[in-house]
Parts: C-alpha cells; sequence; structure tokens
C-alpha cells in the first residue's frame, strides 16, 4: 500500500537523469578505453587505501567520470562510517548499530557520523 | 617590382578564379549515418533530399546499404529499379541507366542499392570515383549508410566530404553516434539530427532533451525532428514529407535543407502541443 502511494505521488528522479547519468559514464569509459573491470580495480584500491585510515561503506560507494572541457576528471564518493583507532581486536563493547560487516566494525568513541568525502 | 606585376597579372588571375571556381562547382557528397540501426537514417535521407531537391538543386542519392535495400520504397520508386550500384561499379551498365530519376521532385535522382549482393562486393576505390563522378553532375550527393561500422559503412563514407549523423534521444543511439563520429574524425565535420525526439516525453523527464543530447555529443546541430506518425503515414505512401510545405515537422526538413545548402536559419523549436483534459478525453475516444 504504502509502495502504491510511493509510487503515486512519486519523488523519484526521473528516468532522463538515470540515462543522461550512464551515457556520461559510459562515453568516458569508452573515451578513456578503460574496462569497466579497470573501473572495478580502481574503485577496490581507492577504498583499500581509505580503508586503512578509516572505515568506509563498501556499499555507498560512488566512483564516476566527468567531462571537464578537454579533461576527465575521476570523482569517488566515499561514505565515512567511523575512523578507525589503533586498538587490537577485542571483544565488542556495544553492538554495533547497523549490523553489516561485523567483523572489522569497531566501535570509536565519538566517532562522526558518516559524512562523504569526496575525492578528485 | 617585377614580382609585384607578377603576382597582379590579370591572365593569371584570371586562371586562379578558373580553377576555384570549378572546385567550387564541384558538388557536396555528404554521408548520412548513425552507428546504431532503426534510428532515421534512410528517412532522414529521403526527406533531405527532397527538401534539397525542393529548393531547386540537383541531387544524387546512394543507397549504400548492399542487401538491404530500402530508399526506393520511401520514395515510391520501388517499381522503377532495374539497375542499381554494383551494376555501376561493376560498369556492366552506364550510371545514367542506373540512375532513377524521382516521381516527385525534379532534379532528384536514386541510385538503389543491390538487394541480392553483399556489402564486401563493393569496392572502396570504385565507390570513391563513382561518388567523385556525381559530384561533377550533382549540387549534393547524399549517401545513405548502413547500419554498424564495418566495411559497410567504411565504403559509405569513403567517398563522403561531410557527415551527417541521425541521433535519437536514446542511451544506446547516443552512445553509438559518439563512437561513429570518433571514427569519422574531423575531416568529415559531422553535423547532428536529432530524430523521433517526443516533446511530451521531455517534458516529464523521461526522456534525453536536445540540450541533453548536445551537451554530451557537441555536435554542430542541424535540427531536430519530432516523432510524428505522419512519418509512418508517408513511409507507408512512399512520398517523403518533405513534399509538403505545412507542418511543422516537414518545416523541420525543410529547414535542415536549408542550413545545409548554408542559410541561416534559426532553429524551429519543437512544440509541445499542449492538450487539456477535455482534448485529451476527446482525443482519446477518437482514437
Amino acid at each position: 500500500m504504502i509502495e502504491f502511494l510511493r509510487r503515486f505521488f512519486s519523488t523519484a528522479p526521473p528516468s532522463a537523469s538515470a540515462a543522461k547519468e550512464r551515457l556520461r559514464f559510459v562515453l568516458m569509459t569508452d573515451h578513456l578505453a578503460l574496462s569497466p573491470e579497470i573501473v572495478e580495480a580502481m574503485k577496490r584500491d581507492l577504498v583499500d587505501v581509505i580503508s586503512r585510515h578509516v572505515e568506509v561503506d563498501r556499499e555507498k560507494i560512488e566512483v564516476t567520470f566527468e567531462r571537464q572541457d578537454r579533461a576527465v576528471a575521476l570523482l569517488a564518493n566515499i561514505p565515512i562510517l567511523s575512523v578507525h583507532r589503533p586498538q587490537p581486536p577485542g571483544p565488542p563493547a556495544a553492538p554495533p548499530t547497523r549490523p553489516r560487516r561485523k567483523r572489522s566494525r569497531r566501535r570509536a568513541s565519538g566517532a562522526p557520523p558518516a559524512e562523504p568525502a569526496a575525492a578528485t | 617590382m617585377h614580382l609585384l606585376s607578377a603576382n597582379n597579372d590579370p591572365a593569371e588571375e584570371k586562371a586562379r578564379r578558373a580553377t576555384t571556381g570549378e572546385i567550387t562547382k564541384l558538388g557536396r557528397a555528404i554521408v548520412v549515418t548513425s552507428g546504431k540501426g532503426g534510428v532515421g537514417k534512410t528517412t532522414t535521407t529521403a526527406n533531405l533530399g527532397t527538401a534539397l531537391a525542393q529548393r531547386g538543386a540537383r541531387v544524387a542519392l546512394i543507397d549504400a546499404d548492399i542487401g538491404l535495400r530500402n530508399l526506393d520504397i520511401l520514395l515510391g520508386l520501388e517499381n522503377r529499379v532495374t539497375h542499381h550500384l554494383l551494376d555501376v561499379l561493376d560498369e556492366s551498365v552506364t550510371l545514367d541507366d542506373a540512375l532513377v530519376p524521382d516521381k516527385h521532385s525534379e532534379n532528384l535522382y536514386l541510385l538503389a542499392a543491390a538487394q541480392s549482393r553483399e556489402k564486401e562486393d563493393v569496392d572502396t576505390e570504385k565507390m570513391c570515383a563513382l561518388v567523385a563522378t556525381l559530384r561533377e553532375r550533382f549540387d549534393y550527393v547524399l549517401i545513405d549508410s548502413p547500419a554498424g561500422i564495418e566495411r559497410g559503412f567504411k565504403n559509405a563514407v569513403a567517398g563522403a566530404q561531410e557527415a551527417i549523423v541521425v541521433c535519437t534521444p536514446e542511451v544506446s543511439a547516443v552512445r553509438d553516434v559518439d563512437r561513429v563520429v570518433g571514427l569519422l574524425g574531423n575531416r568529415f565535420r559531422p553535423q547532428l539530427i536529432i530524430n523521433r525526439l517526443r516533446p511530451q516525453l521531455v517534458q516529464k523527464g523521461k526522456m534525453l532533451s536536445v540540450e541533453d543530447v548536445d551537451a554530451i555529443l557537441r555536435l554542430p546541430l542541424l535540427g531536430v525532428i519530432a516523432d510524428e506518425p505522419q512519418i509512418i503515414v508517408t513511409t507507408n505512401r512512399g512520398e517523403p514529407l518533405a513534399l509538403r510545405r505545412d507542418g511543422a515537422t516537414a518545416n523541420a526538413y525543410h529547414a535542415i535543407a536549408a542550413r545545409v545548402a548554408g542559410e541561416n536559419v534559426a532553429m524551429p523549436t519543437v512544440e509541445l502541443k499542449k492538450q487539456n483534459f477535455l482534448e485529451r478525453l476527446l482525443r482519446g475516444g477518437r482514437a
């Protein structure tokens, strides 16, 4: 029912913008001759590096390309979940607020709320 | 002083003008292409050719889609085609025997594709020579390219100096046009026609807009053709829409022809026909 109402009063972005975004991405990879696998690998490596310092939300990472005049920019939007503290892994003091990727989750006291980091 | 007088020699100047004059007298060979199939290359070629001929230009249309001949159908000339492009290239008939005069427009001729042959049968050099011959006799030589980027496309492009790319506002069509433009390179100065635009859908954000396609492809825009039911009717009858002088879509083709001819015509906007609730109801009832 709620789904029905939501669809009725849809606030979802129109499909033309989805088309535009997909085109932009696909043309970038076409022009750079970058295969989706390479983009995936780049994304993985980027996340691995950043994960050494902060915990990131791997599910919500967005890597896009943007044409800026003649050059191409890589834009990564990587939401940070918490800041790593150098402490040995022990029994968790409290259950994590979001039960995802339990093993690597560490509680950081006073960690800032998830906030997107943009790297260009 | 001697050098100066040599440069201003009237005889020499006359000779130079004669040669450049001869060059400008050669017609323009324009390939109509898209990469993706089914976006309206052939419809565009038929209508642009008709519109140019209606302006008084001498126009030759070449159907380079060997094996999938269709331009004759759109022009209503299917019963008049006796010889085709490959007959001319093989020198089994003369060019004049193979050129089919159009029913409706004076100065418009069709060189049909071979239906029972393959794209690989075309010799690229001979194709270039043929286009060059046609340029001597016609103001415009429009070459309707087959879909794809293989041999057939390369042969269609070989003799041309300019390119018109046809694109529908769809992700796949835009991507293919981008690829084709990359293959063509700058030499052809590709210009864009956006075909089958549905203003209603654009307004609702359900279709890429002219601005969207423009921003992505960044090509000089020749014109925009709306997705018009009338096109289907004209195709059924074999009478290109550009034979008419009324209606937004027919006018859009004439504006494109004028722009191709070098006139600085304002870009007509694709009008959104607003219907109120009652009109929609009535229309729905009648349809």
